[in-house]
């Protein structure tokens, strides 16, 4: 196997809030390889879209404490100072976040928008990155690219600007795509489409994508891989087909079973009864037990379980899963 | 031709967040642990305390004259000093304390009951009574206030009444835009819209769900208001057209001092400090009850006045 | 529609003025000759309503009638005492920019540093002090003890540039001290609501320098609140600094009109509010053209 695009080692993210101090992510790792898709799925407040802007340092600095290593490339994005991590941001690592509506600057036409991007990293004259500007616009599907470059964010649809979003993501051909709920925000149809362009896209650069969503429907579609977090934690990760067909978790289980058809696209995963837990109170042993309609060993409240290999996997991955409870759970 | 209603940019976050009914407790509770505006309620309630017992609390009478003591510095028997009458300074401030106080409660209360009146029937009833009121309201504003606060004094005479009468109509068109547009903000809530649904009458609607839900900001609003009002009352003071001599207010002490700037400046000075003290204190309560309760800041934030 | 409005207050408003305004300004001189012939010549015998009509269709002429107390033209009167307002204005409002939007980023920018409480407590007493008092007290400091600047008056720039420039700086920092603060609070909460928007987040994400995240994404997008809080500003400089222009016997508009109430002169008094009325219709009208031209979303 190549070496991975990006290594995630032990992250951990606090942030200081009014009420305490909010452990959001509690020692998350994983790793991309080239041109592979990792879904990182889990409920609104399971820290997902924490744990990405961690890795670009695009948390609040004044109450944010991160720590742990995220290799890319085996370069370590937590321990970089600032300026190369500036230069990181673009080449290195693009993002494209959930809201298209709010994502881009309503006051600077989109081709400015693009063009700033790519003149940051590297001496590129005016024209010429506006000629890259206009081609990234065709290249994910814009319609007359020539004109939409000189459009500001608000004369385009939602599904145009989210498209306009992965342009600039994409602007400086990046090792790695985090798309962070990128389709949450969009109907169905747009949502298929930019599904098929990230693929596209993807094949032909070779780029590692970490797709962060909710949405099952999405998941089976894109991923090459699953993470499921909870309170801060992976508590089940494998590839798709593994986690998805076979799930060991009590609470993907749940997940999956909001779900009636996994070629259609999914509700909300609300449907596990009751909230996750405050991150400022997170329960003492497993993350999940309050819950837990499983509960079947005595150390579901007491200890948390480590993330270990269940069953026999039918990829090429272990298939791992933090619970006491992985056999009762199978026998469902 | 029109004026715009509102640059200000508008609340632009739904309302539906808002809670049922504004915790009062709570919202005392944050503010105790806000530690300026807590400062500033105490030196507020002093002034306030030394407003009401004036008459027991100054040293001497404020119009006890006594020409051997004129242009005193300040010492211990004059802690503020004496004026060029010989009359002691500190107690014509504390008597001041009075007017000033007196003057800015009664303008804000005219300028929050009429203007919170209109811009609740502009809010709630909308259509052609919110047209209406509110051009009559975007009018009144393009006034420049001091101007009208100057014209309303020469219509009805100098005096404490008057003066506070002027301020309180500059200060009709900011309470009620700033009701009507926290009214606009509660009027289609779900508790609202349920409560007419079924059958609740247009005064219990206003008064039990609309009025309380839309209070905060024109609680702030009010704080802040009594800062510029006392303001207000000090230059009107200042330029002889509000409280007459002898009386004693703040802003005629300037007037009156301001002749003997270089030869005594306590007589300036000291006035000049007590409205800027009790101005500042209400501009700092004022603030920190717009983070407890109005943190959306839809208060139009220091109104016309300045 | 609201001038007009603004017509009928201010011509109604000055008609309920107590007392027979030729009277007075004819004072001890009087004989009721003199008398009928200026109140035939203001169009007082007249009824209420035709005076209203005449007055507002000549002021739409700039015809604002004639001074009871000089017999000038209101026109010319307003005329002289302009360019000493305005200047005074803008000296004001150049000042309160100067100060309020480095001070206002800055303090946006570090929330909760020592710079944003300095800051914060400045603008809080610049907001609360009487400007008034500030005035007395610079005079004292800086035209008694130092003897720096003169305590008042006003030379026009033709005349004396230097003369000019001394005599405007004391006003200009009391007016630009107050209004600035007042700004340096919006500039404040304007760039932090700028600050924390997600296009901010995309723009650092893009790898941009933070000079240029600043200037283009935060900045930019900071501009078009500041626009609206200065044009109220100087709408209020135009109109309202009657008492600072009293302290500093500066021959401006405000002091024009309050010697006119003093005076119950009050075809001076109509044309001066009027006036003030259109500069705060003008100043909204610019406000609108400004954020036109900055926001593209009022663009069509």
């Amino acid at each position: 196997m190549t070496a991975p695009v990006l290594e995630v080692e032990d992250l951990r993210v606090q942030l200081r809030t009014p009420r305490g101090t909010a452990h959001v992510v509690n020692g998350l790792s994983y790793s991309v390889g080239p041109g592979e898709t990792v879904a990182v799925v889990g409920e609104s407040g399971s820290g997902k879209s924490v744990s990405v802007l961690a890795l670009l340092g695009l948390l609040p600095a004044r109450t944010a404490t991160v720590s742990g290593r995220a290799l890319l490339h085996g370069e370590d994005l937590l321990a970089m100072p600032a300026d190369r991590l500036r230069e990181v941001r673009g080449p290195g690592v693009g993002m494209v976040f959930q809201d298209p509506m709010t994502s881009l600057n309503p006051m600077l036409t989109v081709g400015r928008q693009l063009v700033e991007g790519i003149r940051a990293h590297g001496e590129v004259p005016k024209t010429e990155a506006r000629r890259r500007a206009v081609e990234l616009l065709g290249e994910v599907g814009l319609p007359d690219p020539g004109r939409a470059v000189d459009r500001y964010p608000h004369e385009l649809s939602g599904g145009m600007r989210q498209r306009v979003m992965i342009a600039i993501a994409l602007s400086n051909s990046p090792a790695l795509l985090i798309a962070d709920e990128a389709t949450t925000a969009l109907d169905v149809t747009v949502q298929a489409q930019i599904i098929d362009l990230v693929e596209k896209l993807q094949a032909d650069h070779g780029t590692g994508v970490v797709w962060i969503t909710h949405d099952l429907g999405v998941v089976a579609g894109i991923a090459d891989r699953v993470l499921v977090m909870y309170g801060g934690r992976c508590v089940e990760d494998g590839t798709v087909d593994d986690v998805l067909e076979r799930p060991a978790h009590p609470y993907t289980r749940g997940l999956l079973g909001a779900l009636p058809d996994l070629t259609a696209p999914a509700d909300e995963l609300a449907t596990v009864p009751g909230v996750p837990p405050a991150p400022t109170a997170l329960p003492s042993g497993c993350v999940f037990w309050p819950r837990c309609p499983v509960r079947a060993d005595p150390r579901c409240e007491t200890e948390q379980p480590p993330l270990a290999v269940v069953g026999a996997s039918g990829g090429s991955l272990p298939h791992r899963a933090a619970t006491w409870c992985a056999e009762e759970v199978s026998l469902v | 031709m029109t004026v715009p209603a509102q640059k200000a940019p508008e609340a632009g976050a739904p309302a539906s967040l808002r809670p049922a009914r504004p915790r009062w407790r709570e919202t005392l509770g944050l503010l105790v642990r806000n530690p300026t505006a807590a400062v500033a309620g105490l030196v507020l309630l002093a002034i306030v305390l030394v407003a009401v017992f004036d008459e027991a609390l100054a040293p001497s009478g404020p119009n006890e004259i006594a020409v051997e003591d004129r242009l005193r510095p300040p010492s211990w028997a004059h802690p503020f000093g004496t004026d060029d009458l010989g009359r002691d300074i500190l107690s014509r401030v504390v008597l001041g304390a009075a007017v000033s106080l007196r003057v800015g409660f009664l303008a804000v209360g005219i300028a929050l009951v009429v203007g919170s009146v209109i811009g609740l029937l502009a809010g709630f009833y909308g259509r052609w009574v919110d047209d209406v009121l509110m051009r009559v309201m975007d009018v009144l504003f393009a006034f420049p206030a001091v101007l009208l606060a100057i014209a309303v004094l020469a219509v009805r005479g100098p005096g404490p009444g008057n003066t506070a009468l002027a301020i309180g109509i500059v200060y009709v068109p900011i309470f009620a835009r700033v009701t009507r547009a926290s009214v606009l903000g509660v009027r289609e809530e779900v508790y609202v819209r349920a409560s007419r649904s079924v059958g609740a009458s247009d005064w219990r609607l206003l008064t039990r769900h609309v009025l309380p839900n839309a209070a905060p900001p024109i609680i702030v609003q009010t704080s802040i208001s009594l800062a510029f009002a006392v303001l207000a009352e000090a230059a009107l003071s200042f330029l002889g057209l509000g409280t007459q001599p002898p009386d004693p207010s703040w802003g005629l002490m300037l007037a009156e001092g301001r002749g003997f700037i270089d030869l005594a400046w306590w007589l300036a000075f000291f006035p000049g400090m007590a409205i800027f003290v009790t101005v500042l204190c209400f501009n700092l309560l004022g603030d920190g009850l717009r983070d407890v309760l109005d943190p959306r800041q839809r208060t139009l934030m220091a109104g016309g006045g300045r | 529609m609201v001038l007009a409005g603004v017509s009928v207050i201010v011509f109604s408003l000055v008609h309920l003025v107590p007392g027979d305004p030729v009277r007075l300004a004819l004072g001890t001189r009087f004989d009721q000759d003199t008398y009928d012939a200026l109140q035939a010549r203001a169009g007082l015998d007249q009824p209420l309503v035709q005076q209203f009509l005449g007055w507002f269709g000549r002021a739409v002429t700039g015809d604002l009638g004639v001074s009871f107390r000089s017999g000038e033209t209101v026109t010319s009167q307003i005329a002289e005492r302009l360019p000493a307002t305005i200047t005074l204005a803008f000296a004001a409002i150049l000042v309160a920019l100067l100060i309020a939007v480095p001070l206002g980023t800055l303090s946006a920018l570090r929330p909760r540093s020592a710079v944003d409480r300095v800051a914060t407590v400045l603008s809080q007493f610049g907001i609360s002090v009487p400007d008034f008092w500030m005035a007395i007290v610079l005079i004292l400091v800086f035209a008694g003890t130092l003897g720096w600047l003169p305590s008042g008056g006003y030379v026009p720039l033709t005349e004396d540039p230097g003369a000019w420039l001394a005599r405007l700086v004391l006003p200009a920092v009391v007016t630009g001290v107050v209004s600035g603060s007042v700004i340096t609070r919006f500039v404040r909460s304007s760039v932090l609501e700028a600050l924390g928007s997600d296009h901010v987040r995309t723009a650092q994400a893009k790898g941009l320098p933070g000079r240029q995240v600043l200037t283009w994404h935060v900045l930019r997008n900071a501009l078009l609140p500041l626009v609206t809080v200065t044009g109220v500003q100087l709408a209020y400089l135009l109109s309202g600094v009657v008492v600072v222009e009293i302290v500093f016997s500066w021959p401006g508009l405000g002091q024009l009109a309050l010697q006119a109430v003093q005076a119950r002169d009050y075809p001076v008094l109509q044309g001066a509010i009027l006036l003030f009325a259109l500069v705060f219709l003008v100043i909204n009208l610019v406000v609108d053209l400004l954020y036109t031209a900055i926001d593209p979303r009022i663009r069509r």
